[in-house]
């Protein structure tokens, strides 16, 4: 890039005056630039991995000096969903519904043991072994919970993935791309819609049997 | 890991269900006991196993409970849980009722069969006429074992959702992850050639459906009896009780229409009365907190509290730990005072195996939980304000003096948060000279100054005072019946306060005050708070000095052990945590993990009293009210 603006400089066709104001980049590039700097994490606590989410963004580790300062309390401002913590079944049809309501390009970081894989509280009845088994995920950290330098790093990690994609072939440009998850239904237990027909297969044959 | 825990349940030794078959002994009856019974006869109360009396004739519950609150006064009901005991054949309820000018709790049970599979017990009489804060209890003993109560204003699944399929905490109930009673689970130990569990479950998740369940079909209206209820005031269970829905399966438009034809007082105006969800997502709930609130305009005229959106099956998993493989988990209650849930339960478990922390060990205790009630009061001050709408300014200020202390905890346990510190008999490790001059710059010089500074913006802020001031009134008495504790009954004038009235560890070495205030108001909870934090630091200081006589490493009473038994017997041990009463009511057959594994929670019972604080007020500071109670979710839904 810096190559050739230099040969832009000297480039006789450019007119003088203009010769240190152009810079020549790709246009992924700018896009990306202005993207990963500016994203905006939604507000949005699960547990204790939201504690150490708020100190992150407290006076301390200061999120704002990477240009991700503004959390938005409504998923229709946000960029990111953090999942700061254990996802239970109870909460997982609203976890899926906000991600359904934000906008394209979105991203999601799984936050600590129990977003990423149920944590100390897996074999619990009422908890999701990790939130992938819904939404994807980009990011996944380790922890229980994460201390505050780890979700700085996810941070980092989430800009290099950002930086990488291409307006060629990101979804969100594409036509027929922008997958609404089915929001999962409490029935006698957590339902996963998408699984619907091999649930009501099974059930019916442990009737039978 | 040097030690062998033997592995379950072949292995358990005589000592553990094999022994319950000779009689357990019985509670010894305290004079208050005694004249319970002289008044009620002998025949219906008789000593119970362990701890407490049980009254034999359920209907006479009421009659029981109103005796205890009229005439003895014991003015709260500080606990209520249930116990199933399987092998005996009956759920056992528990109550704790507690004098709001101290002393023990007094234990009453009453048993009722279990009933096959998956069905309803017979009921028992609900007692939320004679104390208010058995409302969500019994909701929860509801939710865990399905035993119904009669005369319940509200009787609704709290933690799950209404149409889930079992009742968890039933001993025959297995979660669908389910590998053994006890851990360690074959799968991980001691071969270690561990399966994920999806793959060995049938329905390769977490899940489990009853046979037929067809998800195409199935209509799911889990709030169907939230908006009813909010719409009719009173909910309508079905005579056969089989699955207690409402009779309507309406929603709130519809449940709306019903209610146009029988115009009610508030109607006069014609004004419409909408229903607004605030939470689980929402920046002011404090996590996943569900209000669902009734807005005449702005005003709230009614209040319900959808829970457990973070139900984390803790007393079940719990009941699954051995004894020591579960002080982590407590850290994991009330996430911002970790250290402060461990002693409660360690305190608990201490109090049934009968041993004593070494001196230098209490005093660590004391030094850990002091400053966690100060980082917590800095926390729960700052999101006040946030909640009054100083958009996390104010949080910040004091989140920085919170990570000075909790810099201290992480250097000397190994984590900020969880802090997992606590050891039966002791603590983990003790603080190194460093690590106590870092206490020592905080506790008289760091500290102090800042909570004067906190004192010189806030207090007399004429904005805090205005929005502050008033707002969230309950008079003493309602708390004490709606089982309030912590900073905010004594913001009510009730010097109630686990430190004194049933004072544990070593508190009594220590000159402090119990602050208490008259206000019953947002403001006056926050003035208690702020004292507070004065009065722990005076503990801290005290501490500090006085620990210098101790032993230095001397932290841990008898053999550091890996695999504890804990004799059979039930225990209910408290203590003061930052947010108010945490209890843990264990039981144990002498086995290498609780049979019954139950945490009264203050966020939770803190709750109950949440609808009269805020109706009446703006919507606004329904918020406002609920940050002055300062409750944490992961203690709320456990
Ligand atoms: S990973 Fe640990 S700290 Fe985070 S939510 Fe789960 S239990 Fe809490």
């Amino acid at each position: 890039m810096t190559e050739l603006t230099a040969e832009l400089q000297n480039d006789p066709r450019v007119p003088e005056e203009l010769r240190n104001n152009v810079f020549i980049t790709t246009l992924d590039k700018i896009y990306n630039w202005g993207r990963k700097r500016s994203v905006w994490p939604m507000l949005f606590g699960l547990a204790c991995c939201a504690i150490e989410m708020i100190a992150t963004a407290a006076s301390r580790h200061d999120l704002a000096r990477f240009g991700w300062e503004l959390m938005r309390a409504s998923p229709r401002q946000a960029d990111l969903m953090i999942v700061s913590g254990t996802v239970t079944k109870k909460m997982v049809p609203q976890i899926v519904r906000l991600y359904n309501q934000m906008p394209e390009p979105r991203y999601v970081i799984a936050m600590g043991a129990c977003a990423t894989a149920g944590g100390p509280f897996k074999e619990g009845y009422n908890v999701v072994s990790g939130i992938d088994k819904f939404i994807p995920v980009d990011v996944y950290i380790t922890g229980c919970p994460p201390r505050p330098e780890a979700l700085l790093h996810s941070f980092l990690k989430l800009q290099e993935k950002i930086e990488k994609q291409s307006l060629r072939n990101v979804p969100w440009y594409r036509p027929g791309t922008d997958d609404i998850i089915p929001v999962p239904m409490l029935g006698p237990d957590l339902v996963d819609m998408r699984r619907a027909e091999a649930i009501r297969a099974k059930a019916a044959e442990s009737q039978n049997a | 890991m040097s030690q062998t825990p033997t592995n379950p349940p072949a292995a358990k030794p005589a000592a553990g269900h094999g022994a319950k078959a000779a009689a357990p002994k019985l509670a010894v009856l305290t004079p208050e006991m005694q004249q319970l019974q002289q008044h009620f006869g002998e025949a219906l109360i008789t000593p119970a196993p362990f701890v407490g009396v049980l009254v034999n004739d359920k209907r006479r519950l009421v009659d029981v409970a109103r005796y205890l609150r009229d005439e003895l006064k014991y003015d709260s009901i500080t606990n209520l849980t249930a116990v199933d005991y399987i092998k005996e054949g009956y759920f056992e309820v528990v109550y704790q009722v507690q004098r709001s000018t101290g002393g023990e709790p007094l234990t009453f049970k009453a048993r009722v069969p279990r009933p096959q599979g998956n069905d309803l017990s017979e009921p028992l009489p609900s007692l939320t006429a004679v104390y208010a804060g058995a409302d969500f209890q019994e909701r929860e003993v509801y939710d865990m074992f399905g035993i119904p109560f009669e005369g319940h204003p509200d009787l609704r699944r709290i933690l799950l959702w209404e149409g889930f399929y079992g009742w968890p905490l039933r001993k025959d109930w297995h979660e669908p992850y389910y590998e053994g009673d006890t851990k360690p689970f074959e799968s991980r130990w001691p071969g270690g050639d561990h399966k994920l569990a999806e793959e060995r479950v049938p329905w390769e998740d977490n899940v489990n459906y009853p046979p037929g369940f067809d998800p195409l079909s199935f209509v799911a209206n889990p709030d169907a009896g939230l908006y009813d209820s909010m719409m009719h005031g009173v909910r309508v269970v079905q005579s056969d009780g089989s699955a207690l829905t409402t009779q309507q399966n309406g929603t709130a438009t519809a449940a709306a229409e019903r209610n146009g034809g029988a115009a009610t007082a508030l109607d006069e105006l014609q004004t419409d009365q909408i229903i607004v969800n605030m939470g689980p997502q929402h920046p002011s709930t404090h996590g996943v907190l569900r209000m669902v609130v009734k807005l005449d305009g702005e005003t709230v005229t009614d209040l319900k509290l959808a829970l457990g959106y973070l139900h984390r099956n803790h007393e079940k998993i719990g009941e699954r730990n051995t004894w020591l493989h579960n002080i982590p988990y407590t850290d994991r209650l009330d996430y911002i005072c970790g250290l402060a849930n461990e002693w409660g339960y360690v305190l608990t478990v201490e109090k049934m195996m009968g041993i004593k922390p070494t001196e230098r060990a209490e005093y660590l205790r004391v030094l850990m939980a002091e400053l966690t009630r100060i980082q917590s009061h800095f926390w729960a001050i700052g999101f006040l304000l946030n909640d009054l709408g100083a958009f996390y300014t104010p949080a910040l200020y004091f989140i920085t003096e919170r990570d000075l202390i909790l810099d201290l905890f992480e250097s000397v346990t190994g984590s900020r948060l969880m802090c997992n510190y606590f050891r039966f008999g002791g603590v983990a490790r003790d603080l190194t000279e460093a690590q106590l001059a870092h206490a020592k710059e905080l506790a008289f010089e760091r500290i102090p100054r800042k909570i004067d500074e906190l004192e010189a913006l806030l207090t007399d802020n004429e904005i805090v005072r205005a929005r502050t001031i008033g707002v969230g009134y309950l008079p003493a008495d309602r708390s004490i019946n709606y089982s309030l504790t912590g900073p905010c009954i004594r913001a009510a004038g009730v010097p109630y306060d686990i430190r004194r009235v049933d004072p544990y560890g070593i508190y009594d070495r220590f000159d402090f005050d119990i602050p208490v205030l008259y206000g019953a108001d947002v403001y006056d909870r926050y003035r208690v708070r702020v004292m507070e934090m004065r009065q722990s630091l005076r503990i801290v200081q005290q501490c500090l000095k006085q620990m210098e006589d101790t032993r230095w490493g001397d932290i841990q009473a008898g053999k550091k052990a890996y695999n504890h038994r804990v004799p059979a017997g039930q225990a209910y041990g408290r203590v003061e945590t930052p947010k108010g009463e945490l209890g843990f009511y264990l039981v144990s057959d002498g086995g290498q993990n609780a049979y019954r594994y139950h945490v009264r929670s203050s966020s939770f019972i803190n709750l109950n009293s949440l609808k009269e604080m805020v109706v009446g007020h703006k919507v606004a500071d329904a918020v406002v009210i609920l940050g002055s109670l300062d409750i944490v979710l992961g203690e709320v839904d456990r």
